[in-house]
C-alpha cells in the first residue's frame, strides 16, 4: 500500500529495509527466457533458450564468449547482458596483456559484481537488468557462478535463471550426483537439455532454432552451439517437449512443482504473466 | 659570460637579456621560486639520484637463488647502506632491483598494490600470481613509461616458479627490454658476475646440472668480486633462494667472507720503486 512511496530510486530504502528498484530489477530477470548452467567435475555446461519476438523475427542470442576459457548465459535485459559481457571481455583481454595469464573466473564475475553493486548506492543510476550463469575453466577447475544485479555473487553445481527456472533447478537438485559424475561432456549436455526442457512452456518444445549450448572444460574452449550445429544434441535427447505436454496427469505435475516452488517463496511471482510465452504491449522486450 | 661565482658560466643579462623561462612553456614570470615548482611544464626523472648498484641470480636444479648488497650511493657517496633491494611478491616470487632508489620504491608500492588486490578477488586463494605474471606486469609497466619519455630508472630481475613449477629468472630494464636466461644480473654485474656464473651454467639448458649448493657458491664469490671491482657496492648482501614447494630463505645482513688483501703488502710504487 505504501509500497510506492520507497521505490522511485536505488538510493531509498524501504522502513523494513529493502531496496525496492533492486527488487523490480530481479524482476527482469524471472520475464527472461530460462538459461541453466551446470558442471561436472572437468567441464562446465550453459544451455539457454531463445526467444523470438514474433513469427518472422531472429531468435535472440542467449550465450556470449567472453574468452576461450569464459562464457556467459543471459537472463533480462539484454543490453544490459552486452554491456556486462563486453566489460568482461575487457577484463580478460587486460589481463592477458598486463599478466599474460587467462582472467581467473571468480575474479571476473567479481568484478562486475562491484560495477553492479555501485548502481544500487548512487542517485540517478539503475540497477542492471540482467542475470547472468557465468561459465568457466581456470587453474582451480570448472566454475558456475550465478550474478545478479543486486551484486550478489552465488557459485554452484547446477542452477538455473528465467522465466519458470524452477523447474530446472528442480531437475538439477534431483539428478545432482549423476551431474557431477558425468564422465562425458555429451552425458552433462543431455542433462542441461533435460532441464531446460522442464522450463519449456505448453505447446513449445526444443528446437535447433530456439536453443543453444554451450561447453568449455580441461582441453576445451569455450564453444557455443547453435542453429545447425546444435541439431546434434537434440537428436539425442528422448523427446524435446515438455514432460507436461506429453502426460495427460496436467494435475500430479502442477502439484509437484507447486511443492517445490514453496520451499521458494522468493520465486512464488516469477512465472506469472508468462504462460503463453508473448510479452505484454508495453513492455521493455526479455531475453 | 659570468664569472660570478654563484652564476658562473650563465650568459650575461646585460648581453643578452634576462632568461625567458617562458621557452621551456612555463608559466612562471622572472625568477622562479621553489613554490613555483607546479608551474613548469612536468619534468620526468633524467638520470637516477639515489642509485642500487648490481643485482644478481642464477637457476639451479629446483629452484633460482638471488643476491643484492644494501647500499644506495648518492653519485660516489655511499649514503645509504641499509636498503632492501630484493622484493618478496606472494610467497615464491623475489623481484631484485637496481638503478633509482625512489623509483624503486614507487615500483615495490605498484607490487603491493598487486598483492592487495590478488587477496581481495581471490578469497580461496586458488589463483597465484607467479613470477611470469609479475615479470609481464613489470614489462609493460616499464614500457609503458619509457614510451612517455619518462622512464622508471631501472632495471629488475624477477625470479620464481612459472605455471609448470619450474624455476623462472628473467629480466626487464628502464627501456622495457626483456629477455630471460639461466644466469642474469644487471649493472657492473653484467660485466663481472655474467662471465663467473656462466663458467657454472654455459648454456640455458644447462641449470637442472647444478646444484643448490654450487649455485649458491658461485653467487657469494660473484658479490665478493663485485666487492673488490664495484666502487658503488658494498660487503653487506641479501641473499634470497627459492626451492620447489618449499618456503622460500630470505637471509639479511650476509657479508663477503675470505677477501684476499695479503698480496697488497708487496705491491710497492708504480713502476721503478723498489722499497
Amino acid at each position: 500500500m505504501f509500497r510506492n512511496n520507497y521505490d522511485n530510486d536505488s538510493v531509498t530504502y524501504s522502513p523494513t529495509g529493502r531496496i525496492f528498484q533492486v527488487e523490480y530489477a530481479l524482476e527482469a530477470i524471472k520475464q527472461g527466457s530460462a538459461a541453466v548452467g551446470l558442471t561436472s567435475k572437468t567441464h562446465a555446461v550453459l544451455v539457454g533458450l531463445k526467444r523470438n519476438t514474433e513469427e518472422l523475427g531472429s531468435y535472440q542470442k542467449k550465450i556470449i564468449k567472453v574468452d576461450d576459457h569464459m562464457g556467459v548465459a543471459l537472463a533480462g535485459l539484454a543490453p544490459d547482458g552486452r554491456v556486462l559481457s563486453n566489460f568482461l571481455r575487457k577484463q580478460a583481454m587486460s589481463s592477458k596483456m598486463m599478466f599474460n595469464r587467462p582472467l581467473p573466473v571468480s575474479k571476473a564475475v567479481y568484478s562486475i559484481a562491484d560495477k553492479a553493486q555501485e548502481n544500487t548506492q548512487s542517485y540517478g543510476s539503475r540497477p542492471y537488468g540482467v542475470g547472468l550463469l557465468v561459465a568457466g575453466y581456470d587453474e582451480t577447475g570448472p566454475h558456475l557462478y550465478e550474478f545478479q544485479p543486486s551484486g550478489s555473487v552465488l557459485e554452484y553445481y547446477g542452477t538455473a535463471i528465467g522465466a519458470r527456472s524452477q523447474a530446472a533447478r528442480t531437475y538439477l537438485e534431483r539428478s545432482l550426483e549423476s551431474v557431477r559424475d558425468s564422465e562425458t561432456v555429451e552425458q552433462l549436455i543431455l542433462h542441461g537439455l533435460n532441464a531446460l526442457r522442464d522450463t519449456l512452456a505448453q505447446d513449445v518444445e526444443l528446437t535447433f532454432k530456439n536453443t543453444s549450448v554451450s561447453v568449455v572444460g580441461k582441453d576445451t574452449s569455450f564453444t557455443i552451439y547453435e542453429d545447425e550445429n546444435m541439431q546434434q544434441w537434440l537428436d539425442k535427447l528422448d523427446s524435446v517437449s515438455n514432460s507436461r505436454n506429453r502426460d495427460d496427469q496436467d494435475d500430479d505435475q502442477d502439484a509437484t512443482e507447486g511443492n517445490a516452488e514453496g520451499t521458494h517463496p522468493a520465486s512464488q511471482d516469477a512465472n506469472q504473466g508468462e504462460g503463453n510465452g508473448q510479452n505484454d504491449e508495453g513492455r521493455m522486450d526479455t531475453d | 659570460m659570468e664569472h660570478d661565482p654563484f652564476k658562473w658560466g650563465k650568459p650575461r643579462n646585460d648581453v643578452y637579456g634576462p632568461y625567458s623561462y617562458e621557452i621551456a612553456g612555463a608559466k612562471v614570470k622572472g625568477e622562479p621560486s621553489a613554490s613555483d615548482i607546479e608551474k613548469f611544464p612536468s619534468m620526468h626523472t633524467q638520470q637516477p639520484i639515489i642509485t642500487g648498484t648490481s643485482v644478481l641470480a642464477v637457476k639451479f636444479k629446483d629452484g633460482v637463488i638471488m643476491a643484492a648488497d644494501n647500499v644506495g650511493a648518492y653519485g660516489s657517496l655511499l649514503r645509504f647502506s641499509n636498503i632492501e633491494r630484493i622484493i618478496q611478491v606472494g610467497d615464491q616470487t623475489v623481484v631484485g632491483i637496481s638503478g633509482d632508489i625512489s623509483d624503486m620504491q614507487y615500483i615495490e608500492r605498484l607490487l603491493e598494490e598487486l598483492e592487495t588486490e590478488e587477496d581481495v578477488y581471490d578469497s580461496d586463494g586458488g589463483h597465484k600470481l607467479r613470477a611470469p605474471h609479475v615479470h609481464e606486469y613489470l614489462s609493460q609497466v616499464m614500457y609503458n613509461r619509457r614510451s612517455k619519455m619518462n622512464p622508471l630508472w631501472n632495471a629488475i630481475v624477477v625470479a620464481g616458479f612459472d605455471d609448470t613449477n619450474e624455476p623462472f629468472l628473467r629480466y626487464v630494464d628502464l627501456f622495457g627490454v626483456a629477455y630471460g636466461s639461466s644466469a642474469i644480473a644487471t649493472g657492473f654485474g653484467s660485466y663481472l658476475a655474467v662471465p663467473l656464473l656462466r663458467n657454472l651454467v654455459p648454456y640455458d639448458a644447462d641449470y637442472p646440472k647444478v646444484s643448490e649448493e654450487d649455485a649458491r657458491e658461485a653467487i657469494v664469490n660473484c658479490m665478493k668480486v663485485l666487492y673488490y671491482r664495484d666502487a658503488r657496492s658494498s660487503d653487506k648482501f641479501s641473499l634470497v633462494t627459492l626451492k620447489k614447494d618449499q618456503p622460500l630463505v630470505f637471509e639479511k645482513n650476509v657479508k663477503c667472507e675470505g677477501q684476499s688483501w695479503q698480496f697488497a703488502k708487496n705491491i710497492c710504487g708504480y713502476g721503478s720503486k723498489q722499497l
